[in-house]
């Protein structure tokens, strides 16, 4: 699987290009800064970018924007975004599209390397990698505003918020250590109860909740 | 010009004519005041004066005033140029230290100059238009009234006509048609006229306005630095107890890991995956502090999008319109945001609103923000120091707050800031 690598801390750089080779990667390209990136991922056509929000030359949210015109010409380009900070605003521009294929993730996720390295993984399969940061925040604001998330249980919400990250549901049953078919009786309640329309798609499944959330 | 324009130049001139002498009436009043003044003044050995001189001041400050709001609504912006008062003694004391005060003010003396001088001039200004039509209606009246005056023995010349038979009075009508033309195309002129004849006695003088402008630059730059220091022993705190704290204990761990490495690894992995949560939670913390000092979505795209994103945060329905093309200077950019922040802070947690329109536009050199909630209303500067902080915040850039606020709302709060755009900055983080 190639994947362009952009990020302008060298150190970090280095270690991401490490941990990626380490499992099974190929890094078509690894650099430093915005025109390159966007340059990079036209020409290179990666399985998957990681991308630094934060990039020369201006240091502002450059990488993001990379990303942006890049999946405006290449629609659906997998790309996941590492920050420093998870914003509302640059998660809504990122799903904005609805094409699927984008993560967005606080960069001291890839501490854990298991998880960072199935986050890579689902978004070059077309699926979605939100931070648990994004989610608690959405969480918070909607039931600050409207009634229906207190009508979930403890464990639907659980569920939701692990959707919401792009889990599937195996991945869900594994994390919460119950089954399969129990995760799956959960998200037909949830469905219901919020009056999401389910589909077996584990990418409109995300789309389909962070409409919901506001996102 | 067409007959709507026609009609439209006379009701104006009509009006102005109106209200030119509408600005001369307040001068008798003037006049008066002049005079008590000047009498009382040397009356100020005897005590008297010192009771009744303040009076007279205060009301002659009233009649200025008055006279500059007019002038304003005449084209003709007239800043006030009194000192600010002190806060006096009680009694007898306080009394003779508000003479001195208000005598030691220039702006005073002018006001007291200009008292007679509208007498004169503001008056001949004022009425000159109302002067002009009645003159010409007495010339317009002269087929019919010529032979009255003419034998009531008057000399009959009306302007250059002498007057003398009907033809020569029809003439004199003529003369009165132009006097009234004139008088209506004046009377808007002259107002105008008038407001600039009072601003050169009632506007600050150089000097007075360079020290209104020193006073406002020294209380606003103090409570600059107040603020800043305050915010640096704040960072200093959160640093201290948080981080660096953090910090001291991964090192132990690490230390203590280092040594139960071989006698205890499973001690030793326990002690290492603490300290993973640990930098992580240094890190939250450290992102929490740099939000605080200045967001990362304002770094990057500005104050548009930086509200836009604490709308999308904030529990109300939240709706931002935003009309700035380009992006404004770091510091004003920083203190808009908090301020924004701050009013949006109070209309959730006090206000009980529902929803909240912001509206962001940079208009000739003034960023002005507009925040209207649907909430209880009622707030109030006095109550709170949210709103004087705000006040004081944006200060320190010439800005204003201004809050409108009536029970059972909706409030809005207009904040205003004079700074120039600038293309997207290109600076190292």
């Amino acid at each position: 699987m190639r994947v362009v690598l952009a990020e302008d801390l060298a150190l970090l750089r280095d270690g991401l290009v490490r941990l990626l080779e380490a499992h099974g990667f190929e890094i078509a390209a690894a650099v430093d800064n915005g025109p390159e990136l966007l340059k990079a991922l036209i020409e290179q056509r990666p399985d998957v970018a990681v991308v630094d929000v934060r990039l020369p030359p201006t240091f502002t949210d450059e990488g993001l924007q990379a990303a942006l015109e890049a999946r405006r010409r290449v629609p659906g380009l997998p790309v996941l975004v590492l920050s420093q900070y998870v914003e509302q605003l640059y998660a809504r521009e990122l799903l904005a599209d609805g094409s699927g294929g984008v993560g967005y993730l606080l960069k001291d996720r890839v501490f854990d390397t298991a998880q960072f390295v199935d986050a890579v993984h689902r978004v070059a399969a077309g699926g979605t990698a939100m931070d648990p940061e994004v989610i608690a925040k959405l969480l918070t604001r909607t039931e600050q505003r409207h009634e229906p998330l207190g009508q979930l249980t403890e464990r639907e919400r659980d569920v939701l918020k692990l959707m919401a990250e792009g889990r599937s549901n195996a991945a869900i049953a594994k994390q919460l250590f119950v089954s399969e078919g129990a995760v799956s009786k959960h998200t037909t309640s949830i469905f219901g109860k919020l009056a999401i329309t389910a589909s077996d798609d584990d990418n409109r499944r995300v789309m389909a909740v962070l409409a919901y959330l506001g996102a | 010009m067409s007959a709507s324009g026609v009609a439209r130049r006379i009701r104006v001139g009509w009006v102005d004519a109106w209200r030119g002498l509408w600005l001369v009436a307040p001068m008798t009043v003037g006049l008066v005041l002049f005079v008590l003044t000047v009498v009382f003044l040397p009356l100020m050995v005897l005590g008297i004066g010192v009771l009744l001189v303040p009076v007279f001041v205060a009301a002659t400050r009233a009649l200025a005033d008055t006279a500059r709001r007019r002038a304003e609504k005449n084209g003709v912006p007239i800043a006030r140029p009194y000192r600010p008062e002190p806060k006096y003694a009680r009694g007898i004391v306080g009394q003779v230290q508000r003479c001195r005060t208000l005598l030691g003010d220039p702006a005073t003396w002018r006001d007291l100059v200009w008292l007679p001088a509208e007498f004169v001039i503001g008056m001949v200004l004022g009425i000159l238009a109302l002067g002009f039509i009645a003159e010409g209606v007495f010339g317009l009246l002269q087929p019919w009234l010529w032979k009255p005056i003419t034998n009531a023995g008057d000399s009959g010349w009306y302007t250059f006509v002498k007057v003398d038979s009907d033809s020569r009075a029809w003439l004199a009508a003529l003369v009165g048609v132009a006097y009234i033309v004139i008088g209506f195309w004046i009377a808007p002129k002259m107002l105008k006229v008038h407001a600039k004849w009072s601003h050169t006695l009632l506007a600050p003088t150089r000097k007075a306005e360079m020290e209104l402008r020193v006073r406002h630059l020294t209380e606003t730059r103090t409570d600059a630095v107040d603020a800043s220091a305050a915010e640096l022993r704040r960072i200093e705190r959160d640093l201290h107890d948080g981080a660096q704290a953090r910090l001291v204990a991964m090192g132990m761990n690490l230390g203590a890991a280092e040594q139960l490495m071989d006698s205890n690894p499973d001690a030793a992995r326990a002690l290492l995956s603490e300290t993973r949560e640990a930098s992580a939670k240094a890190l939250n913390e450290l992102r929490d502090l740099v939000r605080g000092i200045h967001p990362p979505v304002l770094a990057d795209r500005g104050l548009g999008d930086a509200v836009r994103t604490i709308a999308l945060e904030n529990p109300l329905e939240v709706e931002v319109t935003v009309a700035i093309p380009g992006r404004l200077e770091a510091p004003v950019e920083s203190a808009a945001y908090f301020a924004v922040t701050e009013v949006l802070t109070n209309a959730t947690k006090h206000a009980g609103a529902s929803r909240v329109w912001i509206d962001l536009r940079h208009r000739a050199g003034r960023l002005r923000i507009e925040v209207v909630d649907d909430g209880r209303g009622g707030a109030d500067f006095a109550k709170g120091t949210g709103l004087r902080g705000i006040e004081r915040r944006l200060g320190t850039f010439d800005g204003t707050i201004a809050l409108d606020s009536p029970k059972g709302g909706p409030t809005t709060v207009t904040m205003e800031l004079p700074c120039e755009l600038s293309s997207p900055k290109i600076s190292p983080s």
